[in-house]
Formats: structure tokens, sequence, C-alpha cells
């Protein structure tokens, strides 16, 4: 199996914090990987690390064999996309659906975008009734539907996911997460996803990786995760925590 | 139109459906209207500018009188009666053709300043917004500078340099109403900049300045609309000011300022002659900051269903 991603002693700094102490990691192609850990751990910079939305101070990342300099090309969003925690915060306030759905491939000069466009809606399991309504005419569910719909347009390989149901409520949560299942088998995508929820992540993921304070902590198969074999002492607190809060006596 | 069409057209407007771009446009556009239109004093605003609009279109045909000839002889500073409505000035030329002509000259100098400035400043403000760094720093600061001229006397210098004449005080005018505009889109621009949609356009790998045409633009000019429209009685004020100190508008030119200035030596005795003027400057600019106030609550994208 070769590597989608590969990252390598990454480091991020804002102003002086380093939000990312030195973490390396490597997603094989096709595969699902998911990050944990608290907020503030670096996880969701890792992400951004990976989309050229944060500092990079030192190390490195490459992206389908290619190493990645500061500035990203075209190409490479047509590889990588992403996808946005907040649905209420991603989608532009004063562009409908089908503009929002146009722009990338405007950008990248794709000559079919009625076809596509009604074809990205059919995917995401929004019909074209949805086409031209703005984006307050429409549920956080619906939303990140159509966020997923962005990101798939320019068919990338990897697609990153920050914590993409965690604004959404239970049941809109499962839907959403089926979907992201469904596209990643059919597109054989490859998923770089990051939750707190350990549940979610042991259900998308196959493999994924323990982060504290910008530093990787351990990492680990799902079915670890799930049989409890871990082998540090801050994995457990997380799985404890995970279990929720047990009445004692 | 019988009323069951207008109801279904109605419905067709705020349909949560569109069923194409144009539906979805004209959707949202009659929202906006209606939150307009129900505000009774900015629709007094709206109907003062539509009828400037008319009377400076229809001013040929409307005016009585030419607005330039008057009748030396038997008809100086007349008092208004029923030939001559508002009176008649020292040369004897009828007050009310003289304010339905000078309605162009208003007119004339409102759009061409919001023409020039408004885009200026608009786009000095969200480049230094988006860019940050020391290209901010740069049009910040040159905006700064000339933020902090008085308006008038900066307008005064222009128009002493370039000689008096009306073209010269919309060019002076512009020049000193920019900086406002541009710090409000900077500020807007500043609010979005981080925000996750464009971060998503970010990643479609479009370019600064498609990011900040298509994406930013839009979201500022709202409000810039809005202090546009309430800056327009501040630029007619600024225009009859230039008028009345003899280096705007040169006689004779039937514009508002210049009536009032030449009308100011006779103002104890014949207070038509400057009255008349100032009360038109008056309406007008109580029309475009009713308009302003409207457009606010009607534009305003923090208000309503955004």
């Amino acid at each position: 199996m070769t590597a989608a991603i590969t990252v390598d002693g990454l480091e991020v700094i804002f102003d002086r914090f380093r939000a990312l102490k030195g973490v390396s990691l490597e997603v094989n192609s096709g595969e699902s990987f998911g990050l944990v850990g608290e907020s503030g751990s670096g996880k969701s910079t890792l992400l951004r690390a990976i989309a050229g939305l944060a500092p990079v101070a030192s190390g490195s990342i490459t992206v389908n064999g290619k190493k990645l300099g500061a500035r990203r090309d075209k190409a490479f969003y047509r590889e990588v996309q992403m996808v946005f925690q907040d649905p209420y915060g991603s989608l532009h306030p004063r562009q409908t659906v089908d503009r929002l759905l146009q722009e990338p491939l405007a950008i990248h000069g794709f000559a079919d975008g009625e076809k596509r466009i009604q074809r990205a809606l059919d995917e995401v399991g929004l019909g074209n009734g949805f086409r031209f309504r703005y984006s307050h005419q429409l549920s956080g569910g619906q939303r990140q539907r159509v966020a997923i719909a962005r990101a798939l347009i320019l068919e990338p390989s990897i697609l990153l996911l920050d914590e993409p149901t965690s604004a959404l409520d239970a049941s809109v949560q499962a839907e959403v997460l089926n979907l992201l299942e469904e596209v990643r088998r059919r597109r054989k995508l490859t998923f770089l996803m990051v939750s707190h929820d350990l549940a979610i992540i042991t259900h998308m993921c196959e493999r994924l990786m323990v982060m504290q304070s910008g530093k990787a902590v351990e990492s680990l198969s799902a079915a670890q995760l799930v049989g409890h074999r871990v082998t540090e002492d801050y994995t457990r607190n997380l799985l404890r925590a995970s279990e929720g809060f047990v009445r004692t006596g | 139109m019988s009323a069951d069409t207008i109801e279904s057209r109605r419905a067709w407007l705020l349909s949560e459906r569109p069923a194409s771009r144009m539906q979805a446009r004209l959707g949202r556009a009659y929202v906006a209207w209606r939150r307009f239109s129900a505000n009774r004093l900015a629709f007094l605003g709206l109907l003062i500018i539509i009828s400037l609009l008319v009377i400076a279109a229809l001013a040929g045909v409307l005016a009585p009188y030419s607005p330039t000839f008057g009748d030396l002889k038997g008809s100086r500073l007349l008092a208004p009666c029923a030939e001559h409505w508002f009176g008649t000035d020292d040369l004897g030329r009828d007050i009310l053709s003289r304010i339905l002509y000078g309605s162009r000259w208003t007119l004339y100098v409102v759009i061409l300043v919001a023409v020039i400035a408004a885009p200026v400043g608009l786009l000095v403000g969200t480049v230094a917004g988006y860019a940050g760094g020391w290209i901010d720093a740069v049009l910040m600061r040159v905006t700064d500078i000339f933020l902090a001229f008085p308006k008038l006397i900066l307008a005064l210098a222009f128009v002493a340099a370039l000689g008096p004449g009306i073209e010269n005080a919309v060019l002076a005018i512009a020049i000193t109403s920019w900086p406002p505009y541009a710090r409000i889109a900077r500020a807007e621009t500043l609010t979005v900049r981080n925000s996750d949609y464009i971060k998503a356009v970010q990643l479609m790998g479009a370019s600064p300045f498609r990011i900040v045409l298509r994406h930013i633009m839009p979201l500022c000019i709202s409000s810039l609309i809005v202090r546009v429209t309430l800056d327009m009685a501040g630029i007619i004020l600024t225009a009859a000011g230039l008028g009345f100190l003899g280096l705007g508008a040169q006689p004779p030119l039937p514009e508002w300022g210049t009536m009032i200035a030449s009308g100011r030596r006779f103002v104890l005795d014949q207070w038509w002659v400057a009255g008349a003027p100032g009360f038109a400057i008056l309406i007008v600019s109580l029309g475009f900051n009713l308009l302003g106030d409207g457009l606010r609550d009607a534009l305003d994208p923090r208000s309503g269903d955004q």
C-alpha cells in the first residue's frame, strides 16, 4: 500500500505558541485515519497545516508522493479537500448552493459545470430543489451535505474532515456519517478525520492517533481501542472519560 | 391584475425552493424591499429622491422661465407671487426655474462623487483588510493621512490648485470622502477574512484577487451603500459650501450653493433669494438621510435572517 499523506516532524507555531511539536504521521491510500484528543491538543491544527491553512515552522508534508512547499498549487487542491466543523460558518451567507458549487468548477476551469453540480447534489442526497437556496434556508445537516458536495465536486482523492458532525444533533450525525462512509467506499477516498468522539472514530476509522498538547501520544488500530489494549495512561484516561459519568455506590 | 395572480406571484417570490438563479435573486430582493417599504420614513426619503430624479430629468419642461436669463428691467428681487412662485433674484431670474435646473447639478455632484469615492474606498479597504501585513499598514497610513485633513480645507486647497469649477469641486470632494469607506470596508473584511467560508474558497485554490472581488466585496457592499447614502447629504453640503465660497460652480450656473452665496447680500430684506435654495438643499439632504436609514435596516447583513 502506498502512503497518501506522510507528515514528518511537523511543527506549527502561532505567534510563539507551539501548537504542534514535531508530529509524524502516515496515512495509507484508501484508508480512513482518525485523530483523537482533547480540545487544544493540536488535531485540528494538524489538519489545517496539511491543507495549507496553518503556518508550518518546520517538518515536511508529503501528499501522494509529492512534497508540499509553503504555497500550494491548484493541482494540490484537486487532490485534497476539507470539510469544516461548523456548517453554519463554512457556507458563504450571500451565495446560493448553486453559486457555492460553481465556484470550484470556475476556478479549475471545468466546462461541464451544469452536469457536475447535478451529480454532486444527487450524490449527497440533496435534490435539485435545494440548488438555488441560500444557506440560511437550509438546516444544519443540509448545510453539511452541501459542504461535502463542495468538497467532492473537484473529485479529490483525499478528504480532510474536521469534526464534520460535532455541530449536528445525534440523528443527523448518523446520516452525515453514513453519507461519508458511502462516498468513501464508492470513490475509494482517503479520509483523515478529526474527532473528540471515540465512538465515531472507532466506527469510521481503521487506525487512529491519539494527540495531547501538540504531540502524538500513541497510534492504535480501531480494534485495539475497542478492546482497550492501549499502552499510554493518557489514552486510558480518554477512554474512561468517553464512557461517561459512572455512578458509584 | 387580479388578487389571485398577485398572491401567486408573491408565493413564487417567497418560495423556499427557488427553481432558478433568477427566482432566488428576485426573492431575496423582494424580502429586502418588504423590509424597506415597511419603514414609512425611509419610503418618504425614497419618494424625495425619486422626485429629485424626475425634476432633474424634466427641468426643461417644468421650469417656467430660463434659469440664466432674467428680466433686469421689470422683475428684480420680486417677492414670491403668482408669476414667480419663489420670487426672483437680483438679476431678475426666476428662482423656481433656477432651483429646478440646479437639481441637475446637485445630482451630478452627488453621483460623480459616489461613483469615484465608493469603489476606491471599497478596493483600498478590502485589499488592506485581506492582505494584512505591510500592504495593510501602507494603505491604512495613506488613508489616515487623507482622513487627518479637514474635508473642506483639503477640497479648498485642491480647488485652489486646479482652479474653481464644478468638475474640480467634484474631484476635490471625491478625494476627501473615500477614506471612511476604506475604513468600513477594511473593518468588514477583517470580520470575515478568517471565517470558514473564506478558508473554504482558499482551499479551492482561488487567487487572493478572486477572493477579494467575488467573496469579500459582496459582503461589504451593503454597509457601504448605506454609508454612501448617508454621506450624500454631506456631499451636497460640501458642494454647496464650495459653491458658497465661490470655489465650486461658477455663476451663472444655477447651483444651489452658489445661489445661496449670491443671495446672502440681501438675506435680511429679500430672504427668499437665499432661503429657497437653502430649503431645497435641506429637503434633498433629508431625503438622502431617511433613505440611508431605511437601507441600513433593509440591507444590514447582521439583521433579519442572515
